[in-house]
């Protein structure tokens, strides 16, 4: 049984509406440290609206947070990513306008100091900070494998090379745990397999990884556990090849007609 | 552009600056030799510079759309003139108001900044416009119970800096050359442009500069990247008020007279239009644009009577309405063909340069 300081992350009962529709109902699950977790199921079934309300963007209905010892509820966006969750958006969130280099950058800022009277002195302390800054933001470009991006625009990037930018934003803010919303979406099968190791990377180098992702293949081949929404409740949960095998799991990708579940869309 | 384009460029930039250097030291005497008039439309050039360095930050860099930044500029004006002026018989020395009415004009900008934090664009806009008339108002009217800003006729008489017997307002030979009052405020307002230019680079290239820009570029990013969008929105609406508050001071003792009707909505949009023309986030840009602005009117109005009296024999069209025409026109051709400004930010710049690859 995991003891209390291996889980990185409670989500109890967790509650989500909007208007008439239940996103979530009652999602709990239990992150480990060191594990990638996966969580799958069918477009609308609230993986994305699990994502932003544990970071913040959301206010959760009813349940709550608990994320490495401390509650989680209420609190802002950018103390959720403080307190050490980063994460990237489904449908790519960059700082178009800005390179690569600065974006990854900007990911530095809450674990950099340097003030308005640093900028304008120039003191030694923020110089010192500068340099480590763009140097940390080099490496974590090459470490996603797009250092030669690095004076290009985020905007100018290729479609794959935006979605490794944003997963290099991500890790500069030193997260306990890195959450991806479909990093593979629009990427074809060997940027994928590539995507693949990036993350199998990541966690060999000591991060949390939360993924969503569609690619099956993906998800059982990287998830140490797997969860399954559909409809905004957690419908299995497991280890990928007995949650593959899982009839509900299978009905609920297959489509299978079945009698509207209750916490259905109305 | 390369590193070693960049090395390669180097001399070349340096000699640049020397040539402009070596310019805005005998500008002075250029234009004084033309007439006085454009010494002190030049100063005045320099104080609409500092205002859109200082609206850029707010507009250009954190992308949140302010239409009443002239008030701080009356700030930091009233701030001077009344601590410097028979109005309430206090003449304190400017280095001591300039540090106080930036500081009030800070404040204002952080009473605006915090109730419009959720706003943007349109909404903003409309607030921080609806702030710069509350404050003309007051400007107006707090002379009664307790005449505190001498409502719509304004405080004069208002001092000018001095240095113990050295005053910026009364001329002085040297070396043969008669240094004016203007010309010796042309040398003060040119050195403070420098270290406003210099600050501004440097707030850019900086920690708070970046997450000024990430917030312009999206807001729940910066929020998911740990960035307390609040206090740097803040930081953006202090900041770029204490600089109109700064400049609002010099206005005031170079002026020697001020009132309400100096800061009305229309500056705003002066200023908003410079930032906007010049290239929106680029500090040169930004700069262009207020010289342009400053003195293409001025230009017009020298030359627009003389021109038709020649030519037509009698006056057409005033000059004012060719003035409104042009700025008019300028804008639309703008908007079709230069919608990133005359002289648009490096990252815009950037992303033409590797469109091209
Ligand atoms: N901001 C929102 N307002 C209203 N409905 C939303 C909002 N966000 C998500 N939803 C709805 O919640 C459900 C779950 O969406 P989402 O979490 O994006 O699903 P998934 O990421 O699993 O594809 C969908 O029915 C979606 O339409
Ligand atoms: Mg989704």
């Amino acid at each position: 049984m995991a003891t209390d300081s291996d889980l990185l992350l409670q989500a109890v009962d967790i509650e989500k509406r909007f208007g008439g529709l239940t996103a979530l109902s009652n999602v709990s699950l239990t992150i480990r440290r060191g594990e990638v977790y996966g969580l799958i199921g069918p477009n609308g079934a609230g993986k994305t609206t699990l994502f932003n309300v544990l970071t913040g963007l959301y206010r959760a209905d009813g349940g709550s947070f608990r994320f490495d010892g401390r509650e989680l509820a209420g609190l802002k966006p950018f103390r959720v990513a403080e307190s050490g969750i980063a994460r990237t958006f489904q449908n790519i969130r960059l700082f178009g306008n800005m390179t690569a280099l600065e974006n990854v950058m900007v990911g530095s800022h809450m674990r950099t100091r340097a003030g308005i009277f640093g900028a304008i002195f120039r003191t030694g302390a923020t110089v010192r900070e500068e340099t480590q800054v763009v140097r940390k933001a080099h490496e974590l470009l090459a470490y996603v494998g797009i250092d030669r991006h690095a004076n290009n625009t985020a905007r100018s990037l290729p479609y794959g090379d935006q979605r490794r930018l944003e997963i290099a934003r991500a890790l500069a803010t030193e997260p306990k745990l890195l959450a991806l919303d479909e990093p593979a979406a629009g990427m074809n099968p060997t940027e994928r397999q590539a995507l693949g190791q990036l993350i199998a990377r990541i966690r060999a180098d000591g991060t949390t990884v939360l993924l969503i992702e569609h690619d099956v293949k993906l998800v059982m081949g990287l998830c140490d556990r797997v969860a399954v929404l559909e409809y905004g409740k957690k419908i299995a949960e497991g280890v990928p090849k007995d949650v593959q095998r899982d009839p509900a799991v299978i009905a609920a990708y297959l489509g299978t007609p079945k009698t509207p579940a209750a916490g259905a869309p109305a | 552009m390369s590193e070693s384009s960049w090395f390669r460029t180097k001399p070349g930039i340096f000699t640049g600056i020397a040539i402009i250097a070596a310019v805005l030291l005998i500008l002075p005497f250029m234009l004084a030799s033309v007439g006085t008039a454009w010494v002190r439309i030049t100063n005045l050039a320099i104080l609409f510079a500092l205002l859109s360095l200082g609206l850029n930050i707010v507009v250009g860099f954190a992308g949140l759309l302010d239409l009443g930044y002239i008030a701080f500029y009356g700030v930091g004006a009233y701030t001077y003139a009344l601590l410097a002026s028979p109005h309430f018989n206090l003449h304190l020395p400017f280095w001591v108001i300039l540090p106080i009415g930036a500081l009030l004009a800070c404040i204002f900008g952080v009473m605006l900044g915090a109730p419009t934090l959720k706003l943007r664009g349109d909404y903003l806009a409309i607030v921080t416009l609806g702030f710069g008339e509350i404050v003309r108002i007051f400007l107006n009217n707090l002379s009664q119970p307790f005449n505190i800003t001498n409502g719509p006729q304004g405080v004069s008489r208002i001092d000018p800096f001095t240095v113990g017997s050295f005053s910026f307002s009364k001329p002085e030979t040297l070396a043969g050359l008669v240094f004016s009052g203007p010309i010796k405020y042309y040398y003060l307002l040119l050195l403070v442009l420098l270290v406003v230019i210099v600050v501004n680079v440097r707030l850019q290239d900086s920690r708070i500069g970046r997450a000024w820009v990430a917030i312009r570029e999206d807001e729940i990013a910066a929020q998911a990247m740990g960035i307390n969008t609040r206090n740097v929105k803040l930081l953006a609406f202090a900041m770029g008020a204490s600089f109109g508050g700064i400049a609002g001071g010099m206005f005031s003792a170079i002026q020697g007279f001020i009132s309400p009707e100096s800061f009305v909505l229309v500056e705003s949009i002066m200023v908003l239009a410079m930032v906007v023309l010049g290239g929106m986030g680029n500090i040169w840009g930004v700069i262009l644009g207020a010289i342009l602005l400053s003195f293409v009117p001025e230009i017009l109005r020298y030359t627009v009577e003389p021109f038709q009296k020649a030519v037509f024999g009698k006056m057409l069209v005033e000059p004012e309405v060719i003035r409104m025409l042009l700025f008019g026109l300028a804008l639309v051709l703008m908007m079709l063909y230069r919608p990133a400004g005359l002289w648009p930010s490096r990252t815009r710049r950037r992303e033409l340069a590797s469109r091209d690859k």
